[in-house]
């Protein structure tokens, strides 16, 4: 047990570092897409980890990849995300999820046309599966596809579509057949995303933001060769792209900002004295400071298992249920050492609003990429061997499916 | 990066399961519990003793085996998972940690082999009053090297050769070592929460007392002992966790009502999800604190204490819960829920709880912001 660098790691990492160093940009606008100079520093610096093996690096060399190991991914992530933060952010569902999608199922013509372009920042890819009637039971999509000739005509809308505004192409999961169980009529498709009968509308988020689109077809016409997968094998294909959702590791579990709470409790009195000094504020830190750490040691042995060549066990689907609710009931705690001032956002509010920030960002949080109640659900069925809920529509036909409203 | 353990340590683990699994299955922790006259089980103590395991971390040269604290860990797991009714942590954890740390060359020369044979079972004795250990409650007293005064809550203080105590000398607070077989020592067995581990009231009138360690530094060798001892608490109650989630998962998938197996119910699902996710985080506290013990200072006391804060946490929640997914057979005398939710209690207090704690994590914490 050893948590220094193996000489190899070591080697890499300067290495990385160096390129790191004289590469990354020095004033670069922040990488914010929403922002054409954001969005145009992003790509160019895609462009530049491509053409040096850095963009996809675990890839094959002939798909433009690094052709390297899972541990040099994460060191070169680690470094990157402090040398370039956020610039990778418009690539990482293209490449993280829906080009691996089309890689494993996709045909020879759609690999050779996209696997290039995306890993070299020039297309941006989104990913088409969440719909309204089905956010956390994602095979229940309605957006349907009917085929005349060669040819698909696709009508529905999906909804929390991230950066679907920017997209160049999506990756859609469409129902081809209601008369059979809602996971054998489906079918998954690339798109367009500039197709006119493509219509993206952002979703105005509780917090303010909008980081989501919904996204609607009409009349949406689609060449049988944009199909990825056999007719029917929809969510198979799906399933390749949620485990590789379920394989991008690392991130998201940082979320320790204990320091930040104990910087607040130095300038804050209660009525029993300096609030840095209160008794049950230095238990929660402590619990939240256990927490966040047992998160950072659970990624540690993760890496682990990918550094030695296995494969990593279940440990990591524990790591946004966990960092999402210490998000929310610091900040939540933190407010309410601020008394009424905790009312306040922005520039008068104490550390110009960090705490309310996170209160409005943790409910999205405890919902994106699997609830908790969902994820729960995932770790009782598939680490505990636990039985799955029970499903009234498994073994119904699509159209005969209770919907409600 | 390397964060897991190495192959000789996972061998070491299935070993030591393997082992337990043989040697103390639950009727020999049950007959700890159900016979008063019987204060650990001497058989498997002695068993223990032939594995090599008591001198773990003692250096050949004393007879140990001269594994690393990562080892012992291991090792630890297995013990916490079969509830091992024997006086393991007092005598390894504690008392051979405090000489290896402390000890004079001939202390560890006379006790270290002693330990590591199986002939001298160790009690750490500190506590005289309620609440958490402070140098102010300490009233044991040496005068002209004889110890006076009474220790209590002296776990295995019944059955033990020698104990490390905490008294003063004048205005200093040392750690000494009492042999406990000499004169001036009265022993009176207390009643316990989890019966399965024995504890004591020590009294002390004029009892022969050696000096461990420098004096006055009492307190700090004290804190240091329970760093380390803390870690290997650790991963006994990560594997004391462990066995409470399979107990309720095997029960939760053979135990029917209203015509489903009652594991399918989300309410159960969910709370033995929330089991999996606190005994993971302690897993991962806890190997950060093995990884700790070789690199001492305010590494190993911020691991110590988040490795102890959480494993307290994890044992607790998998004992009550898994108890609770039993049902009403989870509270008969009958079913092992019991003996869990014993020791879950008696390991989250051994070595202090999660308050203090809790309290020495962020105390250490701001030290380390303000550096």
């Amino acid at each position: 047990m050893d948590f220094n660098d193996t000489p190899e790691e070591a080697a890499y990492r300067a290495k990385v570092k160096a390129w790191l160093a004289e590469n990354a940009p020095k004033n670069r606008a922040n990488g914010d897409p929403e922002a054409a100079e954001g969005m145009a520093a992003s790509k160019a610096w895609q462009a530049k980890k491509a053409s040096a093996g850095y963009a996809a690096i675990t890839w094959p060399t002939e798909w433009g990849g690094g052709g390297g190991k899972t541990w040099q991914s994460m060191i070169f992530g680690q470094e990157e995300s402090k040398a370039a933060p956020g610039l990778s952010g418009p690539f990482a569902i293209g490449l993280g999820m829906c080009i691996p999608t089309v890689m494993t199922a996709g045909n020879d013509a759609d690999k050779a046309r996209f696997v290039g372009p995306a890993v070299k920042g020039e297309e941006i890819w989104c990913q088409l599966f969440s719909e309204p009637s089905g956010g956390s039971d994602a095979a229940a999509a309605r957006t349907l596809a009917v085929k005349t000739g060669d040819e698909w005509t696709i009508n529905g809308q999906k909804v929390w579509t991230s950066g679907a505004h920017y997209s160049d192409f999506g990756l859609l999961l469409a129902r081809t057949d209601r008369d059979v169980p809602k996971h054998k009529g489906l079918t998954m498709f690339w798109i367009d995303m500039h197709d006119p009968a493509v219509e993206v509308r952002p979703i105005h988020q509780m917090s303010g933001g909008s980081n989501f689109n919904e996204v609607y077809f009409t009349d949406l016409k689609v060449k049988d060769s944009q199909r990825v997968g056999a007719v029917g094998d929809g969510w198979k294909v799906a399933i390749v792209t949620l485990m590789n959702e379920r394989l991008s590791v690392g991130g998201g579990a940082s979320g320790s900002n204990t320091g930040q709470v104990m910087k607040l409790a130095q300038d804050i009195s209660t009525l029993a004295g300096p609030a840095a000094k209160d008794a049950g504020l230095r238990e929660k830190i402590a619990d939240w400071f256990v927490q966040a750490e047992g998160l950072k040691y659970t990624t540690y042995r993760t890496m682990t298992a990918l550094s030695r060549g296995q494969t990593p066990g279940p440990e990591n689907s524990i790591a946004k249920i966990v960092a999402a609710n210490v998000m929310q009931d610091m900040a939540s705690s933190a407010m309410e050492l601020e008394d009424q001032f905790g009312i306040l956002v922005g520039a008068n509010a104490p550390l110009a609003g960090a705490f309310q920030n996170a209160l409005m960002g943790a409910p999205g949080l405890r919902i994106a990429g699997g609830t908790d109640e969902i994820l729960r659900n995932i770790i009782a069925e598939r680490v505990l061997g636990l039985p799955q809920d029970i499903r009234l529509d498994k073994d119904v036909a699509f159209k005969d499916i209770p919907t409600g409203r | 990066m390397d964060f897991d353990f190495s192959d000789d340590q996972k061998s070491l683990k299935g070993e030591a399961l393997r082992f337990l699994e043989a040697k103390c299955p639950v009727s020999v922790v049950r007959g700890v519990l159900d016979d008063p006259a019987k204060r650990y089980d001497e058989g498997l103590w002695k068993a223990v003793g032939e594995q090599g395991w008591l001198g773990a971390t003692i250096p050949e040269e004393h007879g140990g085996l001269g594994l690393g604290g990562i080892d012992l860990c291991v090792i630890a797991e297995a013990l916490g998972r079969s509830l091992a009714p024997i006086p393991f942590a007092s005598t390894v954890y504690f008392v051979a940690e405090a000489l290896m740390l402390a000890g004079s060359d001939a202390q560890k020369a006379k006790w270290l082999p002693k330990i590591a044979a199986g002939e001298t079972i160790g009690c750490f004795a500190t506590v005289e009053r309620p609440g958490v250990l402070t140098e102010a409650q300490v009233q044991a007293s040496i005068q002209d090297g004889k110890l006076t005064g009474t220790k209590m809550v002296v776990t295995d203080g019944d059955i033990a050769d020698l104990a490390v105590v905490l008294a003063k000398d004048g205005g200093r607070t040392s750690l000494y070592l009492v042999e406990l077989g000499g004169g001036g020592v009265a022993r009176e067995t207390l009643e316990t929460l989890d019966p399965t581990r024995n504890v004591a009231k020590l009294t002390f009138i004029g009892a022969a007392a050696e000096l461990l360690g420098d004096a006055g530094e009492g307190m700090a060798l004290t804190e240091a002992v329970l760093d380390r001892a803390a870690v290997y608490l650790a991963f006994e109650q990560v594997g004391g966790a462990d066995r409470c989630l399979e107990m309720a998962k095997s029960y939760a998938l053979e135990r029917y009502a209203f015509g489903r197996v009652i594991g399918s119910y989300q309410a159960i699902k969910h709370k033995l999800a929330d089991c999996y996710i606190k005994t993971e985080l302690a897993r991962s506290n806890a190997y950060y604190g093995a990884w700790a013990l070789g690199e001492g200072g305010t590494d190993l006391k911020i691991a110590a204490a988040s490795a102890r804060v959480a494993a307290t946490e994890a044992f607790w929640f998998a004992a009550k819960e898994s108890l609770q997914t039993h049902g009403g057979m989870g509270y008969t005398w009958d079913v092992d829920c019991h003996l869990y939710y014993r020791r879950a209690q008696q390991l989250g207090l051994v070595a202090g709880g999660a308050k203090a704690w809790k309290e020495r994590l962020v105390s250490q914490l701001e030290r380390r912001n303000a550096a």
